[in-house]
């Protein structure tokens, strides 16, 4: 009579991905893939200078190739106050340049065509005459006096700088370091990145005249909020607009932004009347749309000889190219940086950050992790490994002394968060175990004196996932929550939507589960749809992990709305009052006569055919869910590496990962969540980075140039489990997608710089490209990543 | 002219075309197409098969991989003329609606795809891989597939649905 509930697809199957079985036929439907009727085709043209001002453009040429139908330029934007648009940081961001171009890549100008060849044709025929300026590519040039001003087209922006921003309490940690035995110091340089998702941006606009009603297929991660900009930016009604991302190829946070390509092609159809396809390449999409990271941090912790850390002062210098273009909580200006050493016990903490302007591409996107978290967490865990390194202490015992302890939750975090769950001493007994650590000490020992070098890194840490709650999260003004609407027919299958947009997560599946774990609806009869605001619930979409936190609970909160209901209908068909109902998977059964029953397809049936007087019929729900708290995974990572002394080059030898993401929906999708994030934080610590010469000119434009991890460098992973559910989530999950991402670069670092620290190395900056690891190597110096600063500036 | 490549190709009369026949999936297909038109223009626009993706336009990330007389090539980077009297494989080649390829079953089986945008590619560079390698070590498979990359996975259940398939198609060779 029980239903087994693993049988069904509930909560802990490993259920096989029903998206799989369109994606292994070729049967994907992407957005290049959609071919409306009389389309066409647009391309943009680039700036080839970081900074310029722009003296004309003659687009003569370009209209008299034939099949072009329209071009488009800033001057022709601006008459319909398009030229410029909001970001999601309450900056603006041109859409086609007017004045000046600020970066390397930013769109000048646009043309519609029959094909795309013919589009690509007349971009090259478009002549732009300009006058170079002097070019910022970092932030000690955008503060430097008398630097140019590269954002002169905002009012009250005498200089560089985007914000200044500060959390904790100063005082507290000035006092913290007054009585400290000794204060660990050290610089780092998270370097710019970019997602890299496989299938760049592109959107089709197509705009009915005669209905009035624009549809865009488009690469968003959070079509709503796409829906509610483009309502503001193009004076469009909303209940008008329809956007629809179809299946993603990644996202990885490089698709949350409004793109002005997507904006351009909206216009375009409205001129053309025709749909406007307008699909990015790769170098396009690496030059122009939302990069990662970029900040310089100055760290300082406050020590008590015997390993306690008394307080913690952070500084940071973020570069945020040339539009303040992230995609993040607008109460927070530098993200949730101050997230940083959540998972450990001090008293005092001060942070100041601040950001600048620079001639390169905006963004600052939450890149596979919560809002800046991959920096703090890094910055921490490198602190840390200095730390211990410093007072003379074993890096694993330095760890454990100062980790947040079980019964001290809820507990406060240094800058202000409120954690609430976690078992973060048995992540590490579990992954020192799992390594081998005291057995590795004195293997290194022994090597080291044979002249090999090898290293061990650990990362502990928590992130806050889930954001938010509607009192401290919102973007553009609009507050994150999510949601879910679920539709059980009349013979039990079901429809299920959430405002939530999968791009690779398996949403289609996992989603499922939670109803079959609610309802004990078999997960097979469940179909789930996501991207589609004409059709779907408003919410804020995918990213920084938030989706199972957010989205998944808004499903079981409408699941549980259903049996609600559900149990009233029982009580009707049984005929007996709904306080004498009981309820297991699947099925409501008399209390005093447990054989008496009926099954979850009956209620629905009866939703339909048979419901009680007075009770409306159908049998659907809504749930807009609004977080208490963040949730707050925990997660224990440790690599063990050997480096070549004589090139520098550096092997993987185990990467061990111990994950607590509270309850885990389906174990499989989960441990293909944490590899591949490990694999990105992999890509950062050895070869992943955008970096520009003094000219502005992007290095790292292409995948020749951008270096991604193949099969063939990148490491197996051993991954290890344990399970501490969220207290106030529904279902108990924390959320997974990103963790790995976020802990795992500090790992692999702390293992290359734990390998040569006998030869005084402290610190490499990421990427550890094997000639900078040579030069720590033969020099026993640290290596820093700062980019080269220009000598012969005006 | 014929109307095949209309969607991708309006070419005015002045530019000229070249009459190909590429045999893709075993089926041979004759169009004029403008000599520039990429392969993988032609097999998405032209022919509609749009399980063959573009991700670099540089040859790096393998998206775009079909087979080419059963060797794995990356259509983003060839002409559409030089395929003219070849054969060409794609996704939609690999099993029939009702019957998967066993390299498909092994993917969704050991969860070796997560967006599904590297996946036609992957497959399609391990099918040609078995045919040459019936029984590879997961270093000659990661080695193999070291022109497709993926940014979800990390590669570990790419291989494990590839060394999956291998037995799979071993124990069904008998």
């Amino acid at each position: 009579m029980t239903i087994d509930e693993i049988k069904i697809g509930g909560m802990g199957a490993s259920r096989r991905r029903v998206e799989d079985n369109r994606f292994i036929r070729g049967k994907g439907n992407y957005v290049d893939d959609v071919v409306l009727p009389g389309m066409l085709h647009m391309e943009i043209l680039r700036s080839p200078l970081a900074h310029a001002r722009i003296r004309s453009i003659d687009v003569s040429r370009a209209w008299q190739i034939p099949g072009v139908r329209l071009v488009l330029t800033g001057d022709m934007m601006a008459t319909r106050n398009l030229a410029w648009m909001p970001t999601l940081s309450y900056d603006t961001q041109a859409v086609l340049a007017t004045d000046k171009v600020r970066f390397q890549g930013q769109e000048v100008a646009a043309v519609i065509a029959d094909d795309p060849y013919t589009a690509k044709d007349a971009c090259e025929a478009i002549i732009v005459d300009y006058e170079p300026l002097p070019v910022i590519v970092n932030p000690e040039q955008a503060q430097a006096p008398g630097a140019p001003l590269i954002r002169d087209d905002k009012l009250n922006q005498p200089d560089n700088k985007v914000f200044e921003w500060e959390v904790g309490d100063r005082s507290a940690t000035d006092r913290a370091f007054a009585e400290a035995d000794l204060v660990s110091e050290i610089s780092l340089h998270y370097p710019r990145s970019h997602p890299s998702p496989l299938e760049p941006c592109g959107s089709i606009a197509d705009y009915d005249r005669a209905t009035g009603k624009l549809t865009v297929y488009m690469t968003s991660q959070a079509p709503h909020i796409i829906r509610s900009a483009v309502a503001m930016v193009a004076e469009l009604p909303e209940h008008m607009i329809r956007v629809i991302s179809p299946d993603l190829g990644g996202g990885f946070g490089n698709k949350v932004p409004v793109y002005p390509g997507y904006v351009i092609s909206i216009l375009a159809s409205i001129l053309t009347e025709r749909p406007v396809k307008w699909i990015e390449d790769r170098s396009g999409n690496l030059i122009s749309t939302g990069f990662g990271r970029d900040v310089y941090l100055k760290g300082q912790l406050a020590l008590r000889k015997d390993g306690r850390i008394l307080g913690v002062r952070m500084n940071t210098v973020s570069d945020h190219g040339a539009f303040f273009a992230d995609a993040q909580p607008s109460k927070f200006k530098i993200g949730l940086m101050h997230s940083a050493f959540a998972c450990y016990d001090i008293p005092a903490a001060h942070l100041v950050a601040e950001g600048f302007y620079t001639n390169k591409a905006p963004g600052g996107v939450a890149y596979r992790c919560s809002f800046r978290v991959t920096e703090a967490m890094f910055f921490q865990e490198r602190m840390v490994q200095a730390a211990a390194d410093d007072l003379g202490m074993d890096q694993a015992e330095f760890r454990r002394i100062n980790l947040v302890r079980d019964d001290d939750f809820p507990h406060r975090t240094p800058y202000g968060f409120l954690t609430d769950s976690g078992q973060y001493g048995k992540c590490l007994d579990l992954g020192l175990e799992a390594i081998g650590y005291e057995q590795f000490l004195k293997d290194q020992a022994e090597a080291r004196s044979r002249g090999r070098l090898l290293g061990i890194g650990i990362s502990t840490m928590t992130e806050p996932l889930g954001a938010g709650n509607s009192r401290e999260y919102d973007i553009l003004g609009i507050k994150m929550f999510d949601s879910a609407e679920l539709r059980v027919h009349m013979t039990g299958k079901a429809i299920l939507r959430t405002g939530a947009k999968t791009q690779g997560q398996g949403h289609e599946t996992t989603w499922a589960q939670i109803v079959a774990h609610e309802l004990g609806i078999p997960a097979d009869d469940i179909v789930v749809e996501e991207g589609d605001t004409d059709t779907a619930p408003y919410g804020m979409g995918t990213y920084a992990s938030r989706s199972t936190p957010v989205a998944g609970a808004a499903v079981a909160m409408a699941a549980r709305k259903v049996r609600a209901k559900s149990r009233k209908l029982a009580a009707h068909l049984l005929e007996v009052s709904e306080e004498d109902i009981e309820w297991e998977l699947g099925r409501f059964y008399v209390r005093s006569a447990p054989d008496r029953g009926v099954s979850i397809q009956e209620c629905a049936m009866a939703a339909y055919s048979n419901m009680p007087d007075g009770m409306e019929p159908g049998l659907e729900s809504v749930s807009y869910y609004d977080p208490p708290n963040l949730t707050w995974p925990f997660a224990c990572y440790i690599a063990t590496v050997e480096v070549d002394p004589q090139t520098g080059v550096w092997d993987v030898l185990r990467m061990v990962a111990v994950d607590d993401c509270g309850v885990r929906i389906n174990p499989m999708i989960v441990e293909g969540q944490i590899m591949g994030g490990l694999t990105e934080a992999y890509a950062m610590a050895s070869m992943q980075f955008i970096t520009f010469d003094t000219d502005g000119n992007c290095i790292g434009a292409n995948f020749m140039d951008y270096l991604l991890p193949t099969a063939w460098e990148t490491p197996g992973f051993e991954l290890h489990e344990v399970v501490t559910p969220c207290p106030h989530h529904p279902i108990g999950a924390k959320g997974i997608g990103e963790c790995a991402t976020v802990g795992g670069p500090a790992a692999f670092v702390n293992a290359v710089v734990n390998a040569l620290s006998h030869l005084g190395v402290r610190n490499i900056d990421m990427p550890m490209l094997p000639d900078r690891v040579y030069a720590a190597a033969t020099t026993g110096m640290d290596v820093s990543g700062a980019p080269p600063v220009r000598t012969d500036a005006p | 002219m014929s109307s095949l490549f209309e969607e991708i190709h309006t070419a005015p009369s002045e530019v000229p075309v070249r009459r190909v026949t590429v045999r893709v999936n075993g089926q041979a297909r004759t169009a004029d197409i403008e000599p520039r038109l990429l392969l993988v223009h032609m097999l998405r626009q032209g022919l509609g098969l749009t399980g063959t993706h573009v991700g670099c336009d540089t040859t790096n990330c393998g998206a775009c991989t079909v087979l080419f007389d059963g060797r794995p090539v990356k259509s983003c980077t060839m002409l559409a003329v030089q395929a003219d009297g070849h054969d060409v494989e794609t996704v939609e080649g690999m099993g029939t609606t009702g019957e998967l390829h066993p390299i498909q079953e092994g993917f969704k089986e050991e969860h070796g795809l997560q967006c599904g945008y590297c996946t036609p590619g992957m497959m399609l560079t391990a099918k040609a891989l078995l045919e040459e390698n019936p029984n590879p070590s997961e270093d000659e498979v990661r080695w193999a597939l070291s022109g497709n990359l993926c940014r979800c996975t990390g590669y570990q259940n790419i291989v494990k649905a590839v060394l999956w398939a291998a037995d799979t198609m071993r124990a069904s060779a008998g």
